[in-house]
Formats: structure tokens, C-alpha cells, sequence
């Protein structure tokens, strides 16, 4: 099994144990480790079970690219799922538990599914679970999710706090490796305003692991200059910790920082979303390593080479006493010299090329490793962990040759650019044959707004593999970056062309051996799942992809995209080119739910928007419902009232004397020019420009398709001036729609608009004593005769500059009274002051909406819904027939708007004078082609009039108006049809004769 | 945190002028009206009594004044016959002064503008967002930073400010 060395490791404070908790059994690491490294020094070797067959799988990578080691860290508030162990800093008291068994790690009931891998081929969900239906829902779904369920969703409320910060920078610079740190010193030192993030806890990459040598001096020592030289740098910021997920239009980057999750509980935010606008972006991102596709390869065990030393030389944890070395190519030779130089054994390195005889192989063999040069593994002995392992011929069927007992693996397929931020907004890549890799391809790269290249890779990102070439190309990475260039001529370093790519080994492997070889370890998908879907027809990469799920897991496919490709083409006899990659989309690691929150939660979620008196309606208990963004009162219910009851008070009391509504919220946009009356035309179906200074009109927009978009009413200011009232939600909308025309097609139009929504507070007077409370406030203004139905004029009320229209939305007599917002608070006391003697009564949404239902006035968004016409309302009269033009037009003039058989606005009676259902259909004879009830017409609006002391509604009906009298039925969920009588949308005050008094 | 006090600003009077900013007549009724020139685009022309006009839009300015009714109608008369829109706005908006070295910082983890000392200065004004509203921000001199809200959202505005500003933050790049 694996454990930890007495001695090494470069990363770790021997001097600092840390206890942690795994499962609830107690392990002690290092300060410096992650999870997975005192995992692995604590020996313990079984960290996760598959997804599918829930095979056991220990740890297999050393960072971001680790497939099977997810974990639930921490606990109640704190608590996350799918932690990967590889990404974890281990801290003290940490808690980590294994997902994805059930009842225990070791005893796993799931396994069975193994034994059932037969029936569980690609492709299986869609196979095997589609038929016969009722299954699915009673047998299979609840088996699967208790089976799958990687890791479960936190319960509690997130006791973290997120931030997010937005950064403008020259150069960005991901990963902090040797061509990362080479490109921020370059673009530095040219004056650059330059960030470096780099997803591990450390700097340098793989440069002080492998050793070699990096632009003379050891590794360590260069590293330790150049961050010292970067950090004098005012104009350059290192950040660790910070992954970059995502690469976005204009050189726009998102990196996640973790800033407390190593060390729980400190203050300030756990994690930082960088919004990052980056001049240019310097990939050095590295490389990941592929595993090797052989039978049994998924045994924990067997890891990456490059994991294997890793782990040695930063943790000094070594994976087992034996450790065979699989490979097809010279780099993972350093993981075997590592090794030994440790004093563990490497019984043999199985090289699947014929003559390995590099200077790697050659320091091998003068090591005393004994190399089987064109051998490979045909099998791994063991059922929870690696025991030996199967040699045979990689040219063969898998014929065992000798077997070699080991308690580890470690395998390398090559190297695989990390080229997914490069890909994230478009740019591409091409097959690098003589290295097996994909890499960016040069010709088509990312491009921001310039058409320029937002993203220069470098180094081991670019497919050049060593420390040289690595500090090569990222100094001239940098310093083209910082000096507007969006190229560079890469290196032509060779390192890597040893390679002889072996997609599956042994090469003649027959289904047995193939059906044991994975690619996707987290998925379960196997080299035979995708020969399955290749011999099923499935050509395209992206639908092999979703038919064997390879790559779908939360590793997102880093470790089995390539070879999976690889097996495909090999599969439908294509070149690797042909086939292709899958799309790599952000983001390139997972990123917590709670950074991408950052600070909207609680009470900063949404902005809410509040009226000058949003304080007084909260204040007085006022039920509040959202309109938009802003807060709207419903009903103000007195104490023991209902909202029914309450809504009915108010509404009478409008009725009956007088009510006051802040309707601060409505729309007020200014529009003003000498072509603003043209435009106005334009813009509503009615005419605009004829509208007298003084008076007010009520006014419909549609929009270019002839449907009703708006409704407001305009008052003239002026020559040149005119105010629209829009409905609350559609203030921002219509002025858009506004500037929309005017930017784009009215160009030349002498017309500025001005949204002044936020300038006023409003509020509606209504009701037959709203005159007499006016009046009783001092002011200059005349409201008798002089003030007639439509008209406005302007004073001052209360000792507040004031406009005043009188307009109704009610029916009664009706005031709505504009003052400069700061002021809306003392117009709205001051009315309640002077109603008092006449029982004033503050009025919501919902009074206001029965008031106008009474009269048969249309809402938008109730009476319309995008694809009702003003003539479907019985508007008519709305629509001027003397404009050569306006918007909406001609789209009702198409044949369907114009048809007589479309719905049109009608009220309608319940026989039994109840409330009709909201949104219920009056239904027709006979079914529609689809089998369900055929329909005649909708309700839109339904309410209880307390003024006619029975059910009312307004309802869309084919042929509506021609309709009146005729009985309907009306449906009901749950219960037979209710009989209704068609009657006029207006039913009270039909002439009109109370608002106009 | 000490570093920076998220206080209220007390706002002059408001006008909005539409217009064209090129026109000479524009440019001598601006001066009228707030003893300032046009800014250039993104520009700030503001005395240290906070008096003055932004740069809100190529078509578009915001004064500063202390009298906006006078202002308007000064306004109104000086480019009569002129396209023009002139419109007093003193109460649509709500503004904040944030002071101490961190403000550019508390800034950046609400707006996606560039605020850092080389991006943005004295003189200079920015539209932009703070978290999910519409803001402008500006500076008289080297410190404070100013800013405007819409009056409806001043209190969500308040809350990310003083959240922003309660953590340590992360100084802009220099």
C-alpha cells in the first residue's frame, strides 16, 4: 500500500501534523499536503467507487484532472460536495467523506452492478430504460439515483461569504509554471500591468519536480529569483489559488481564488471571482497527462507517472513498494530514476515502443531497471487494489508473457496541451502528429474585437514540452503580449516526438481485454462502450460523447477526451483529425455556486426599487407584491381584516369617496424636439401631434407585428414637449424601444427623450370627494370646470411645485399628482391630513385593479400577452385611419390579425354570479386534433366587484362582441364547466358620467 | 473598515441637457450656466464646490448647479430654436462619497469599469454598473469618489457599498 517516506518531500512542514478525519476514521498529514496527498500517505489506497459499476477507484492525478477522488468536505454549513481531493489544502480538523457508496466504502452493494456490466453497455440509458415506461419511473429511475448520486447537495445554509472583484490588466498570464512566470517577468519589465494566476498552491510547475535544469541553474533556484524579481514588480500581481475557468468575448477571463479553504473559518470571504479584462492573455496552462488504456487500468493503484512523482518528491508519499512503469513514451522514465533515487523499487518499465533508447532510457537501464522495450500489461492482478501485474507483447492479442508482482502503477500515454481556455471562445486546434497531441493551432485563434488573437500559449500549453522551451516561448509570449503583438514563433523544441501513440494496449486486444480497459474513469466508459457506439453508427465525437457519456463527468473528460477520440477514429477507420475533439466549454474547473453568487444573496439578491413612500406602506403593514423590481402595496388590510376584505374597503371607498394610490412607479418619459410630434405618431396608433398643449390622450403602442406593447397617456407640455406615461414594468422597456428607433432608423429626427420615472413621485386622487380634498389643500391651482376630463395644469399644491392631470383609471373623478420625488412623502401626508374628514383611504394594486375591471378598462399584461391586437380589445377608436404610417400598422393589417374569427374582449357572467376561474377557457364543441377540448376564448381578468356586489371578468371570445347575451361555459380544474352569460367588458357607469362630473 | 467611509452625498441641483455638445451655442449656454466648458467625452469639468457638468452620452450632459429651475429655463432661453432638451432631474437620483485610499478598490468589487488610478482619475467620469444598477462616478480631485444611483435603488446601492467596504479589499493594480 502506499505511505509516506522518514524523509523529503518539498513541499511539506514535517514539523506541522495535521489531523483529519476520512470516512470518520482519524489520519494525520502535513501542513503543505492536499487531501490527496495525506490520503495516500495515510495509506489509503480506496478513495471513491465508479459511477456506473461501482468499481473501487483510488487516486490517479495530481490536480485538477483527477477523476475518481470526490469528496463531501466539511461539514453543516460548511459542508461541500465533489471536493477533489487533488484540489483540497489539508487543513487541520478537516472532514472528508467518500461519496458514491453504499453501505461502506469496502463493502459496496453496487458492485453487484459489475457483475451486471454486461447489461449496462453505452448507450444505456437510452436502451435499455425507455421501454416499457412504467418501469422507468418506478423501477429503474429510483435504482439509479440511489446507485449514481455523486455526492449529495448541501442542506444548510452557506456560511461563507463571496466576493467577486473585477481586474483590468494588460497581460494576463495563466499558470504559474516556468512559461507563465517567464511571460509575467517579460510583460513586466516592458511596463505591462500584469496578473499571473495559478490554480495550485505553488509556483513553478512541473520544473522542480522533474528536475531539469531550467535556463542553466536547478530549478528551484531559478524559481526562487524570478518570483522574487516579480514581486518587486509594482505593475505585476502573482495570485495563487486562482484558477482561470473561463475565456469569454473581448479578452474577458473569469479565474476562482480560493482564499480560506485552507484554513476554515478565517475571516473574510472563502472565495473570489475574478472579472478579469485582459489586454491579452498568455496561455501557460501546462499540460495533463493521458492515461494508458489497458485491462484493469482502473484498480486503484494505478496512477499517472507524473502523479507517481509528484506525489514522491513534493509529499514524499509513494504509492507502494513496487511500482511498475508503463509508457509509451521517454518522460515518464523520470518517474521510475525518481523512485529508486527514493530507495523504492521499480521491478520493470513496460515501454510499448520497440527501441526506447533515449538518454532517459539510457540513465534507466545504467540504474539497474530492467526495460521491456514493445511489452505493455494485458491485465491487473487484484480486486481492491493493484497485486501484480499481466506483461505481454504490445503488438499481440495479450498472450501473458510473465507476471510481475507490484503494488502500483504508474502509466503514461503522453501528454495532452491544456488547451481549453484557448478553445473556450472559438479558437481552434491541430493534430501534432509526431508529438500525439493536440495542440492550438496558430492560424486559428481565439480573436477579440480587433480581430487580433486574445490568447498567446506558451510552453507545455502549446505542445512544447520542455523547461527550455517552456522559458523559450513564454518570455517571448510576454513580452508580445505587453507590446501589442498577438503572436510568437514557437520553439521548435523536440521533446515529446519520441512518443509511439497506443490507444489500446495490448494493440490486438480482443473484447474481453478491450471490455476491461477504461477511458472515462469517473463514467465507467470502457475502450469496448465506444467500438459499441462506433459499430451503432455513431460517427460524430459529440454524439459518441452523449451516447456513452465519456468526458460527461465532473472531470470533464481530461484525462479520457484524447484517448477516447483516439479509440473512436481507430474504430470507424479515420484519421484522428477527421474525428475531431468535443467542444471544451467553460468552466475548465468547477466553480462553487456561491462565487458566482458573490455578494447577491440576502437582502442585496435583486435590487428592489422603492417609491418616496414605500417607507409609510411598510410602515402601516401594507401587503406587498412585486411589480418588476419595485415593491408595490396590494392591500393595506386593517388589523383582523383579510386581504378580501380589505381589497373590498378600498375599492368601495373610491367608489364612495375618495382614494389615494402612490403611482410612482408608472412610467414618465419625456420626449421633446421639433420632429417629436411626428414621432409620437409613429410610435402609438392614435395621433399624437394634433393633441392640444394642456390636454391629455390615451395612447397605445404596438409593436412592428401590430401586437399591443404599452399603454399610457400622453400629455402635451408644450410646442415642442410632450410626456408619455408608460405602464410600471414598461418604463425601461419603452424608452429603449424609443431610442431603439431613433438611433437606428430615425437618425435625423430632431427628438431627445429623457426617462424622468425617477424624478416624480405620483400620486392618484380618485374617487366623487377627490376635488374636495384638493381643494382643501392651499395652492394656486383650479380644479373646477377650468381642469376638464383629459386636461392638465401646473401650480403648486401644499406649497409643492406640482402637475397636475386629470385622468381616471377608476371611473371616478380622478387626479394624479406629479411633485419632484423628494417631496412625494410630504404630498402623501399632506392629503392624508386634508382627507381625514372624508375617510381617505390609501387604495393597492389589487383595489385598483377591480376598479378598472368594473369599467372594462384593459391591463396590459393581463388583457394582453404579446399577441392581442388593439382591435381584439375594442380599440379601434384607438387607431388613427388619417396616418400614412406607424408602427404596428401594417402587421395588423396581415391577414390573420385582420381575421373576424379572432378572439376579442367581451365581459362575461357567471350564471350564478360567482367568481370565474382565473385564466379559464371558455370552452367549445368537439376536440382538437390533439385530442384535447376544443376552445373558444379565454379569461383575462376575474375578480369579486364589491361595488356590484358579484363576480365580474373580461374574457378574449371569438367573435366576442357580436356575442352579448349568448351563454358560454367556462372551464374548471377539478369540476364541471360553469355556465356564463357574454356581456359588455363595461359594467358600471357605461356613459361615463362620474368621471367626467 | 477604516480604509474607506461610505457616507451620502448631498446633491446640487440636476439638469439634463440633450443637445448637440459640438454646437457653439451649446458650449456658451453650458458656460452660462455652470462657469464650465463641455467636458470631453468621459470627461468631468467640476469647480471644488462640486459645481459643474458631466459627460453622460455623446448627446448628453448632467449639470451640477445650485438653482435648477433657473438653470433649465436659462437653458431653454440661451438655445431656443436650437434642438435641445433641457429638463431639471435634481431629485431622480441619489449619490454617495466614498473616502480613504481604499474607495478605487471597494469600487472594484461592484463595477466593471476600470477604476484603477491608471484607468480613471480626477476630471473623469464613468457610467457604468454597480453590481446590478446603473451608476455614474466621478472624481473632483484626487480623492474622494463620488457616485449617483437612481433614487429608487439608493438603498440597495447603500448595502453593497457598505458590504463592499467592510471587508478587506484587494487595490487595483497601479
Amino acid at each position: 500500500m502506499s505511505g509516506r517516506l522518514a524523509t523529503g518531500g518539498r513541499l511539506i512542514d514535517r514539523s506541522r501534523a495535521l489531523e483529519f478525519t476520512f470516512d470518520g476514521r482519524r489520519l494525520t498529514g502535513f501542513a503543505g499536503d492536499t487531501l490527496a496527498a495525506a490520503l495516500l500517505g495515510a495509506g489509503e489506497g480506496l478513495v471513491g467507487r465508479s459511477f456506473k459499476y461501482h468499481r473501487p477507484r483510488g487516486i490517479v492525478a495530481y490536480g485538477p484532472e483527477e477523476p475518481n477522488a470526490l469528496l463531501g468536505i466539511g461539514r453543516a454549513g460548511r459542508f461541500e460536495p465533489n471536493a477533489r481531493a487533488t484540489q483540497v489544502d489539508l487543513s487541520d480538523g478537516l472532514e472528508a467523506e467518500s461519496q458514491n457508496r453504499w453501505p461502506s466504502l469496502a463493502f459496496d452493494v453496487g458492485t453487484l452492478n459489475g457483475l451486471a456490466a454486461r447489461v449496462l453497455p453505452a448507450g444505456f440509458y437510452y436502451k435499455t430504460f425507455i421501454h416499457p415506461r412504467p418501469f422507468w419511473k418506478h423501477l429503474f429511475e429510483p435504482v439509479i439515483r440511489r446507485a449514481a448520486g455523486l455526492g449529495r447537495a448541501p442542506r444548510h445554509r452557506d456560511d461563507d461569504t463571496y466576493e467577486q472583484v473585477h481586474a483590468h490588466v494588460d497581460v494576463l498570464v495563466v499558470g504559474g509554471g516556468v512559461a507563465g512566470l517567464a511571460a509575467a517577468l517579460a510583460a513586466g519589465r516592458a511596463g505591462a500591468r500584469v496578473m499571473v494566476v495559478e490554480q495550485s498552491a505553488h509556483w513553478g510547475g512541473r520544473a522542480p519536480v522533474d528536475g531539469d535544469p531550467v535556463d542553466g541553474r536547478a530549478p528551484d533556484q531559478w524559481l526562487g529569483q524570478t518570483l522574487a524579481a516579480l514581486e518587486e514588480m509594482e505593475n505585476v500581481r502573482l495570485i495563487p489559488r486562482c484558477a482561470a475557468v473561463g475565456v469569454y468575448d473581448h479578452g474577458f477571463v473569469l479565474a476562482a481564488e480560493r482564499l480560506t479553504d485552507h484554513d476554515p473559518g478565517a475571516p473574510g470571504p472563502r472565495q473570489r471571482l475574478w472579472r478579469i479584462r485582459a489586454g491579452r492573455v498568455v496561455l501557460a496552462a501546462g499540460a495533463i497527462e493521458r492515461p494508458l488504456a489497458f485491462p484493469g487500468n482502473d484498480l486503484p493503484g494505478v496512477m499517472l507517472a507524473s502523479a507517481v512523482r509528484d506525489y514522491l518528491v513534493n509529499h514524499a508519499v509513494f504509492p507502494g513498494d513496487r511500482t511498475v512503469v508503463v509508457t509509451n513514451n521517454d518522460d515518464a522514465y523520470h518517474t521510475a530514476l525518481a523512485l529508486v533515487a527514493a530507495g523504492l523499487r521499480v521491478p520493470a518499465i513496460l515501454d510499448a515502443r520497440a527501441a526506447p533508447n533515449g538518454l532517459l532510457a539510457d540513465a534507466a537501464r545504467a540504474a539497474g531497471i530492467r526495460v521491456l522495450a514493445g511489452h505493455g500489461i494485458a491485465g491487473v492482478a487484484g480486486r481492491q487494489r493493484v497485486a501484480g501485474v499481466k506483461v505481454c507483447a504490445v503488438a499481440g492479442e495479450g498472450a501473458v508473457v510473465e507476471e510481475i508482482a507490484c503494488e502500483a502503477v504508474a502509466m503514461s500515454g503522453g501528454w495532452s496541451p491544456a488547451v481549453h481556455l484557448w478553445s473556450h471562445c472559438g479558437g481552434r486546434v491541430a493534430w501534432d502528429a509526431d508529438r500525439a497531441m493536440f495542440r492550438p493551432d496558430p492560424a486559428h485563434p481565439p480573436r477579440g474585437a480587433d480581430g487580433t488573437a486574445m490568447v498567446i500559449p506558451a510552453g507545455a500549453a502549446n505542445g512544447r514540452l520542455s523547461p527550455a522551451a517552456a522559458l523559450a516561448e513564454g518570455t517571448a509570449a510576454g513580452t508580445a503580449a505587453a507590446t501589442g503583438q498577438d503572436r510568437i514563433d514557437g520553439s521548435d523544441d523536440p521533446t515529446g516526438t519520441d512518443i509511439a501513440p497506443v490507444w489500446m494496449m495490448p494493440q490486438g486486444a480482443g473484447p474481453a481485454l478491450r471490455a476491461k480497459a477504461f477511458l472515462d474513469f469517473q463514467n465507467d466508459v470502457k475502450v469496448a462502450d465506444v467500438d459499441l457506439a462506433a459499430r451503432e453508427g455513431f460517427e460524430s465525437v459529440e454524439h459518441t460523447k452523449r451516447y456513452t457519456t465519456l468526458g460527461m463527468a465532473t472531470d470533464q473528460g481530461k484525462l479520457s477526451n484524447i484517448n477516447g477520440l483516439a479509440v473512436l477514429s481507430q474504430a470507424l477507420h479515420k484519421d484522428i483529425p477527421a474525428v475531431g475533439t468535443t467542444t471544451f466549454r467553460p468552466p475548465y474547473v468547477p466553480v462553487t455556486l456561491g462565487t458566482l453568487a458573490g455578494e447577491a444573496r440576502g437582502d442585496l439578491f435583486q435590487p428592489v426599487r422603492a417609491t418616496p413612500m414605500l417607507g409609510w406602506h411598510v410602515e402601516r403593514e401594507a401587503y406587498m407584491e412585486p411589480v418588476g423590481l419595485w415593491r408595490r402595496p396590494y392591500c393595506y388590510p386593517a388589523p383582523g381584516e383579510t386581504h378580501e376584505v380589505a381589497v373590498a374597503r378600498e375599492v368601495n371607498a373610491v367608489r364612495q369617496g375618495v382614494g389615494i394610490l402612490d403611482a410612482s412607479t408608472l412610467g414618465k418619459i419625456l420626449v421633446q424636439g421639433l420632429d417629436a410630434g411626428r414621432f409620437l405618431d409613429m410610435l402609438y396608433t392614435g395621433a399624437m401631434s394634433t393633441l392640444p398643449v394642456g390636454r391629455c390622450r390615451y395612447g397605445l403602442m404596438c409593436s412592428e407585428q401590430g401586437f399591443l406593447i404599452d399603454d399610457g397617456v400622453v400629455a402635451r407640455l408644450s410646442d415642442d414637449a410632450w410626456l408619455c406615461h408608460t405602464t410600471t414594468g414598461g418604463a425601461d422597456r419603452i424608452h429603449a424601444h424609443m431610442e431603439d428607433w431613433l438611433q437606428t432608423e430615425w437618425w435625423d429626427w430632431r427628438v431627445f427623450t429623457l426617462n424622468l420615472t425617477e424624478q416624480y413621485a405620483q400620486v392618484a386622487v380618485a374617487g366623487p370627494r377627490a376635488r374636495d380634498v384638493l381643494e382643501t389643500l392651499s395652492g394656486d391651482i383650479d380644479l373646477t370646470a377650468a381642469l376638464p376630463h383629459m386636461h392638465w395644469t401646473h401650480g403648486t399644491l401644499a406649497g409643492i411645485p406640482a402637475r397636475i392631470f386629470r385622468i381616471s383609471f377608476s371611473g371616478e373623478l380622478g387626479f394624479e399628482v406629479a411633485v419632484p420625488a423628494a417631496r412625494g412623502m410630504d404630498l402623501w401626508q399632506a392629503l392624508l391630513r386634508a382627507g381625514q374628514g372624508v375617510g381617505i383611504t390609501p387604495y393597492g394594486t389589487e383595489a385598483l385593479h377591480v376598479l378598472r375591471a368594473e369599467k372594462g378598462f384593459i391591463m396590459i399584461g393581463d388583457e394582453t400577452d404579446g399577441t392581442v391586437t388593439p382591435r381584439d380589445l375594442g380599440l379601434e377608436g384607438m387607431i388613427s385611419k388619417k396616418k400614412a404610417d406607424f408602427l404596428g400598422k401594417r402587421g395588423m393589417e396581415r391577414s390573420h390579425l385582420a381575421a373576424p374569427d379572432r378572439w376579442r374582449l367581451v365581459g362575461l357572467r357567471a350564471a350564478d354570479d360567482s367568481v370565474l376561474p382565473e385564466g379559464a377557457y371558455v370552452l367549445d364543441a368537439g376536440r382538437t386534433e390533439n385530442g384535447q377540448r376544443a376552445t373558444q376564448g379565454r379569461v383575462t381578468s376575474t375578480y369579486w366587484s364589491p361595488t356590484l356586489k358579484r363576480g365580474i371578468a373580461l374574457a378574449l371570445l371569438r367573435h366576442g362582441p357580436d356575442r352579448m347575451g349568448q351563454s358560454v361555459d367556462v372551464s374548471r380544474i377539478g369540476a364541471a364547466p360553469i355556465r356564463a352569460t357574454v356581456v359588455a367588458p363595461c359594467q358600471y357607469d357605461p356613459d361615463g358620467g362620474r368621471m367626467h362630473g | 473598515m477604516a480604509e474607506v467611509t461610505v457616507a451620502p452625498l448631498t446633491l446640487p441641483g440636476m439638469v439634463t441637457l440633450k443637445a448637440d455638445l459640438a454646437d457653439a451655442r451649446v458650449a456658451a449656454a453650458v458656460r452660462a450656466a455652470c462657469g464650465q466648458d463641455v467636458p470631453a467625452r468621459l470627461g468631468a469639468s467640476l469647480d471644488a464646490g462640486g459645481h459643474g457638468v458631466l459627460w453622460m452620452a455623446p448627446d448628453e450632459l448632467l449639470l451640477l448647479v445650485p438653482d435648477a429651475t433657473a438653470t433649465v429655463a436659462g437653458l431653454q432661453g440661451a438655445l431656443a430654436g436650437l434642438p435641445h432638451l433641457a429638463a431639471d432631474v435634481s431629485d431622480a437620483r441619489m449619490g454617495f462619497r466614498l473616502t480613504g485610499p481604499g474607495a478605487r478598490a471597494v469600487l472594484a468589487r461592484l463595477t466593471p469599469a476600470d477604476l484603477s488610478a491608471p484607468g480613471f482619475g480626477p476630471g473623469q467620469v464613468r457610467r457604468t454598473r454597480l453590481a446590478q444598477v446603473a451608476c455614474a462616478v466621478w472624481m473632483t480631485g484626487p480623492a474622494p469618489v463620488d457616485l449617483v444611483v437612481m433614487r429608487s435603488v439608493a438603498a440597495y446601492a447603500a448595502g453593497l457599498l457598505q458590504g463592499a467596504a467592510a471587508a478587506e479589499a484587494v487595490a487595483p493594480l497601479g
